[in-house]
């Protein structure tokens, strides 16, 4: 007899708030490629007229499929993200000219400019974020693909290892290559594996809360409960081993201790997470060559400044001579450090647009994790709560693991810079990511939603 | 889970907050020293794109900088190259800067704090602004007078503005060109440098500031100050100046230059003391006063001290503790006792300025890259080393020195030059230096100088008059006259 009853609520939908946010965005993003054009060129390079029809028409498009499907959305995530991918396109383009600059003086023909790519790339990412706005109508359906998401995560984090199209490009084997296309599986098995994860502790989270041991003071789950933690610490250290790759390992790993801790909210799943991170950490120092050399490079760069330690000494030559305020966009030598364009693009922020720019860049960060952060703890339901947490901490793990890296707090991962860097892979998933938010922050605002049980209902009769 | 989330995010916040702290160390706490490493061309090479400031002296500059057609835009140009090199040092691109080049160099390249609002609009023009220029407090007329006067032998001069501290001139001899360090091309710097570096007579030392000399007899001026401030003494007190001087506890004898009593009966009173530049009447009086006094009157002047004009000049030494043998030699400036010429003249621009030590300086503004005033250096007293009244009565003193003693040589005509020589034995066979500390006029100072030519030769008695005396008195001369 107990019928729900829906009270429609008004809430605002924020939505002029984000298109005023967005035009903020196109201005700054507009300004800074005709600042990099005029003081690298002396005039507006061709491909400014593209570059401002392109981003200014990915931004109409984008907010209007917010708009139509996904009303209630965050109004900040949209304007935070386009104008991190603004500014990795202008610092692209830039790099492009100096690569001109220096093949002009060396004599050999001009490099086609990568800037066009990413822009393709970001067309492609954009288009998906819509994709995934018009086919996830409702992210609690994501939660029947649990156990299809982990089969089709571990594929792809597994693929690069498949004979004939694995690729194995500085060290680390994690593309796949089909003809003159190539791709980072694991970006897109960040997504998966984050709903598997959702799915998995959804279910599970009371059977890993129960306590039964009690070890130097520190309350331990069942051994049996322990399984998915010890599956998750042998994948992250399989991804290390067989792929070389320490930063996708570490974000594995981190996410996934991370997750657990929200689902079953026992501090003690962190400190046997740290723990094992730390023995894992120890392993691979001791039995694999190119961890140790990472860590001996991060202990003491300037001791291998011409050899491993180049790199991050050029990035650090880079930040140091930006100082406070940066030489001025397109008045630096970014290009002095190797993968200015992919890895150590932060580096090359830090130089031209200083501490002040790269700080910035940072709170833009903080803004969009804040923003998941905060959809996660609106949502209403338990597996929506953990698809959001789990995609912001993915996003702040490889901020931190990347720009730990190229700054020396951490030794070097080769993690790619979200929305800045080249490359478009990483882009699309993040793309992708952030449309996950959206739906979640838009089905938690979503006023039709709030449904009231009869005495809640009888409650409001009364008031009235 | 909501708790959770938000102390996820909260150690995420901290792991932000690492990331900013790692960055704030490296961009701005300790970037200078990052940037600084071997390795970084980026310094050099941004350095050299940028027109660097000029060094002026008046108003003419001694050092700029002309486009050229190589990938280092810009080369530094010297002139009169010598002549000022020991201010302006050389700016090079394999042995670094020196001198004013160095000291100076944030002003010069424009990477100055002070150049914000240049540096701002430079960000987003892209134009590359000029550096900054830099005004020494030289004076030409007196620079090219003591040059002149050293006339390539070697020695140092300095002349100080008595009432602000300012150097007037900084003269090293012999000196080298700094075009020749600061080419464009590495190999001819390096053949030029080394060139000048195994040169016997050392061009490439800046004498004036980083040599100590034993002062010989101009350091009985302090010792002459620290026998009017105890109050015991008077210019007419009479002391003892014997032929000979017992050395205390000493088998040694010190001895005047002619062998001779300084007065009748052994007996002179101190200004005539000073006036002959009398060893035993001054020893004697090193003992009366204390080593103690003579080292505390010293320090007042400068002695003890090192100095930032910004270049750091070496610091003027007397020893501590001292047996009563070394007190007396030390009172006439032999034993351990050594001075910078900049020492010396400051020791005279005390006198001259009522008592008052200034602090030397040689860069007197600081100009922006559209050359107006950005800051505009501000004079500031070290220390009083004696009151007024004995001041004046010591300069008195060294006009009597000239007009009537041992320092004949720096007498002008119609202008009151108080001054003292000095002759300094350097212990082997090779021949004394030779001093001389001027002030002039008397009246109201303008100008101290201190002269020190090496190894002068000549009979010792009478080389700091016969050497040093003319170089000072034609740097008063131009001083004055300009």
């Amino acid at each position: 007899m107990s019928v729900p009853t829906e009270l429609p609520a008004w809430q605002p939908t924020r939505r002029n708030a984000e298109a005023g946010l967005l035009v903020v965005a196109l201005v700054i993003g507009l300004a800074a490629w005709a600042n990099v054009d005029l003081v690298m060129l002396g005039e507006l390079s061709p491909t400014f007229t593209v570059f401002a029809i392109v981003v200014i028409a990915l931004a109409i498009v984008a907010h209007l499929g917010v708009r139509f499907a996904a009303t209630y959305a965050d109004p900040v995530l949209l304007p935070a993200v386009f104008m991190l991918n603004l500014l990795g396109l202008t610092m692209i383009h830039r790099l492009d000219l100096g690569e001109d600059v220096r093949a002009i003086s060396n004599g050999t023909a001009t490099p086609s400019p990568d800037v066009t790519t990413q822009l393709t790339w970001t067309a492609l990412g954009a288009a998906l974020f819509l994709l995934t706005l018009l086919v996830v109508r409702d992210h609690r359906r994501l939660q029947r693909y649990t156990y299809t998401s982990l089969f089709i995560g571990l594929l792809l984090l597994v693929l690069p290892l498949a004979p004939g199209i694995g690729a194995t490009i500085n060290g680390a084997t994690l593309w796949v290559r089909v003809g003159p296309f190539s791709f980072q599986p694991a970006e897109l098995a960040k997504i998966l594996l984050t709903i598997f994860f959702a799915g998995y502790l959804v279910v599970k989270k009371d059977s890993l809360a129960l306590v039964r041991t009690k070890v130097l003071g520190l309350e331990l789950p069942r051994g049996r409960d322990l399984g998915p933690l010890l599956v998750a610490w042998l994948v992250s250290l399989g991804v290390l081993v067989f792929e070389r790759d320490l930063g996708t390992s570490l974000l594995f790993f981190g996410l996934f201790v991370g997750m657990l801790y929200i689902a079953t909210q026992r501090i003690s799943w962190v400190v046997l997470g740290g723990l094992l991170f730390i023995a894992g950490s120890f392993g691979a120092y001791f039995a694999f060559n190119h961890v140790r050399v990472r860590v001996q490079v991060w202990l003491d760069p300037f001791a291998y400044q011409s050899e491993q330690g180049y790199q991050i000494v050029q990035s650090i030559f880079g930040l140091s001579s930006g100082g406070l305020l940066g030489s001025g966009w397109g008045q630096g030598f970014p290009l002095f450090v190797p993968y200015a364009k992919s890895d150590f693009i932060i580096s090359a922020f830090g130089e031209e647009l200083g501490y002040t720019g790269l700080a910035a860049i940072l709170m833009l960060y903080a803004i969009i994790v804040t923003r998941g952060m905060r959809a996660s703890v609106a949502c209403r339901d338990p597996f929506g709560t953990l698809v959001a947490a789990g995609l912001s901490i993915v996003l702040a793990l490889q901020v931190f693991v990347v720009v730990g890296g190229v700054t020396r707090l951490i030794p070097l991962t080769g993690l790619t810079t979200p929305f800045l860097a080249a490359g478009g892979s990483a882009l699309i998933a993040n793309w992708i990511m952030i449309a996950l938010l959206l739906r979640i922050s838009d089905t938690s605002r979503r006023p039709d939603a709030i449904v009231l049980s009869p005495d809640d209902a009888l409650t409001q009769v009364m008031r009235l | 889970m909501s708790r959770q989330v938000r102390r996820l995010a909260a150690l995420l916040g901290v792991l932000l907050g690492a990331l900013l702290l790692n960055l704030t160390w490296i961009q701005v706490l300790h970037a200078d020293e990052y940037r600084a490493r071997s390795g970084n061309t980026r310094l050099i090479l941004e350095e050299y794109n940028r027109e660097r400031g000029p060094i002026l002296v008046n108003r003419s500059q001694v050092a700029r900088s002309v486009r050229t057609d190589d990938s280092l835009n810009f080369l530094r140009v010297y002139k009169p190259g010598a002549e000022y090199a020991p201010a302006t040092g050389f700016y090079s691109l394999v042995y670094g800067a020196t001198g004013l080049e160095r000291t100076e160099n944030s002003v010069l390249s424009g990477s100055d704090s002070r150049f914000f609002v240049d540096r701002i609009q430079q960000l987003f023009a892209g134009t590359k602004t000029k550096g900054g220029g830099v005004v020494t407090t030289l004076n030409s007329a007196a620079q090219d007078a003591a040059w002149e006067g050293l006339g390539g032998r070697k020695g140092a001069v300095v002349a100080i503005n008595p009432t602000t501290g300012a150097i007037l001139a900084l003269v090293s001899s012999p000196s080298f060109d700094p075009n020749l360090l600061s080419s464009h091309k590495p190999d001819e710097i390096r053949a030029s440098y080394k060139a000048l570096e195994s040169d016997p007579d050392k061009p490439l030392l800046n004498r004036p500031l980083a040599i100590t000399y034993p002062p010989g007899s101009t350091f009985k001026l302090v010792t002459t100050a620290a026998a009017l401030e105890s109050g015991k003494f008077t210019p007419t007190t009479i002391i003892p100046g014997p032929a000979e001087y017992q050395l205390p506890n000493s088998t040694k004898k010190l001895k005047n230059w002619s062998g001779q009593p300084c007065g009748p009966d052994g007996k002179i009173t101190l200004e005539e003391a000073l006036a002959v530049s009398c060893n035993t009447a001054f020893a004697w009086l090193g003992n009366e006063l204390g080593a103690d006094a003579l080292r505390a009157e010293a320090e007042k002047f400068g002695f003890n001290t090192s100095f930032q004009v910004p270049m750091t000049a070496a610091t003027s030494r007397v020893p501590a503790n001292p047996d009563a043998a070394q007190t007396a030699q030390s009172a006439i400036g032999q034993f351990d006792v050594r001075a910078t010429a900049l020492q010396m003249a400051m020791v005279g621009a005390a006198i001259g300025n009522g008592g008052v030590t200034m602090n030397p300086y040689l860069v007197d503004q600081i100009l922006a890259p559209d050359l107006s005033v950005l800051s505009q250096t501000q004079a500031s007293v070290f220390a009083q080393a004696m009151s007024q009244v004995n001041a004046a009565a010591e300069l008195a003193m060294m006009v009597n020195v000239v007009d009537h003693g041992t320092g004949s040589n720096a007498q002008i005509p119609g202008v009151r030059v108080g001054g003292k020589t000095g002759t300094a034995q350097t212990g082997n066979d090779l021949p004394p230096h030779a001093w001389f500390v001027g002030v002039a006029p008397a009246e109201a100072p303008q100008i101290a100088v201190a002269v020190v030519v090496e190894n002068g030769g000549g009979s010792p008695e009478i080389s700091g008059n016969k050497l040093a005396a003319p170089i000072a008195r034609a740097v008063i001369e131009a001083v004055l006259g300009s």
